[in-house]
């Protein structure tokens, strides 16, 4: 493949997930005015937000940091854009991939929160410093359990870190979902992934009437739209993630394809009802929640899959 | 420039900016948010940093303390801006008028730092919602100028 396939792919991609994931934004915005009784706006809401917030002063508060404060976000919205083309190249074309690509798209899937606290910590508010904390120990509370559910898929798979062929492990046998080890790992990777997104159990980062929008608040214009280009395009690549580790990818059937969409479909489904129907978290009780429930959960889920390769349970 | 004024009339989303009401202004504005008005149909929102506004909610008197920083937030909020000044003390600081410890009525106040602000005027004690609703749906015929 020649340098301009290559970046002609990127750009599709980036510019597919960009629209998808405006889409499925606003999907949860109607579905949440559909739970609280309202209309709720119309489709093209989400693009026009951003249209607006592009053709908008781009301001700088006199305390913050000027390069890193305008850099983050940009950096976040490429790291986001790579993880996006990893991923539907692995989907599309399970051969192309490279050894080691699910190292790579976890890293840069982790770019986004750490540009987050960077350029909240480089705009010098101390509401944007609290949240950048609470984003920081977000951070840590969700990666652990994060890492050890995608270890249960690794080794199911037959200790692969290519996502091809984790994509051709799953379609030789069956699923990783379809065992208990695999079931465990994948409502702890949704619970990660919905922290991951900054989601309402999980929003104390940008808690709007607390600390006004958090990491946020003293982005405007151009800028603010990157961020929230950013948090569009990583609500529709996790729940890719979640379907290449766990849940079997994409068969290049028709009815692989209906299925691969039931599938994103109810993912995106789950991360708005749990949006809807959960109030905002403590910082402590969602360390407690990550350290000391779904940690030993996610070790429980790694041992069980150890055990089950063992003595040859695939059950297990 | 049609776009980009499409685009703004299209997502105006609403900085609450409390100068001294009585609260009252304020039930009515969270009002809007309800499902009886639901004005993110015209998608409008509530956020939580005047940095991401585009209209400012003025509510109340705007005292001696609140006035300096009355101005502060209107030069925080990115251009262009619409200022709604909801209910009679935004316009006119109402019964207070006379009293020691008023400022300038919020227009006054905006146009000091901003001759060219835009500025519409909600009258009532309190303004009901739909009276808002219009406000918003004028500022959106002026927009259109821009």
């Amino acid at each position: 493949m020649g340098l301009g396939w290559i970046l002609l792919i990127f750009v599709l991609s980036a510019l597919g997930t960009l629209v998808l994931g405006l889409l499925l934004r606003w999907v949860d915005r109607k579905v949440t005015a559909l739970v609280q009784w309202r209309v709720g706006p119309p489709w093209y809401q989400p693009m026009v937000d951003i249209l607006k917030l592009m053709g908008k002063e781009n301001m700088m508060p006199v305390t913050a940091r000027g390069t890193l404060f305008l850099l983050a976000p940009i950096v976040a919205f490429a790291a986001t854009a790579v993880a996006a083309a990893i991923l539907w190249a692995a989907l599309f074309y399970p051969g192309a991939t490279f050894l080691g690509d699910l190292i790579v798209v976890i890293y840069l899937l982790t770019i986004p929160a750490i540009m987050t606290i960077m350029g909240a910590s480089a705009s010098g508010n101390p509401h944007a410093s609290v949240g950048a904390s609470r984003e920081m120990k977000l951070l840590l509370s969700y990666e652990l359990p994060m890492l050890l559910a995608i270890l249960v898929s690794v080794s199911r798979g037959g200790w692969t870190f290519q996502l091809g062929s984790l994509i051709s492990a799953q379609v030789a046998t069956s699923p990783t979902v379809l065992s208990i080890s695999g079931l465990l790992a994948m409502i702890i990777a949704i619970l990660c992934m919905q922290a991951k997104l900054g989601q309402v159990p999980f929003d104390l980062a940008e808690a709007e009437c607390e600390i006004m929008s958090g990491v946020f608040v003293e982005y405007s214009g151009p800028s603010l739209a990157y961020w929230l280009m950013t948090r569009a395009m990583l609500l529709a690549v996790l729940p890719l993630l979640v379907i290449v580790v766990f849940w079997g990818g994409l068969y290049p059937t028709w009815w692989g394809v209906l299925t691969f969409l039931v599938k994103y479909v109810v993912l995106v489904a789950l991360v708005t009802l749990i949006r809807n129907t959960n109030p905002r978290l403590r910082i402590d009780q969602t360390m407690k929640f990550f350290w000391f429930g779904m940690t030993p959960l996610a070790v429980v889920a790694v041992i069980l899959a150890l055990v089950g390769m063992r003595e040859g349970l695939s059950w297990l | 420039m049609a776009l980009k004024t499409w685009a703004l009339r299209k997502s105006l989303w609403v900085y609450h900016v409390n100068t001294g009401a009585c609260n009252n202004c304020d039930i009515e504005v969270l009002e809007l948010l309800t499902p009886r008005y639901d004005i993110e149909r015209f998608g409008m929102i509530l956020v939580g940093s005047p940095r991401h506004a585009d209209v400012l909610a003025v509510t109340g008197t705007c005292t001696r303390q609140a006035m300096p920083r009355l101005q502060e937030v209107y030069m925080q909020t990115p251009k262009p801006c619409v200022v709604l000044a909801v209910g009679s003390c935004a316009l006119a600081q109402g019964i207070f008028a006379e009293s020691y410890h008023m400022g300038s009525p919020v227009d006054e106040t905006i146009r000091a730092v901003d001759p060219n602000a835009i500025i519409l005027y909600v009258p009532g004690c309190s303004p009901k919602p739909e009276a808002m609703i219009s406000a918003a749906v004028k500022a959106m015929e002026f927009l259109k100028k821009l």
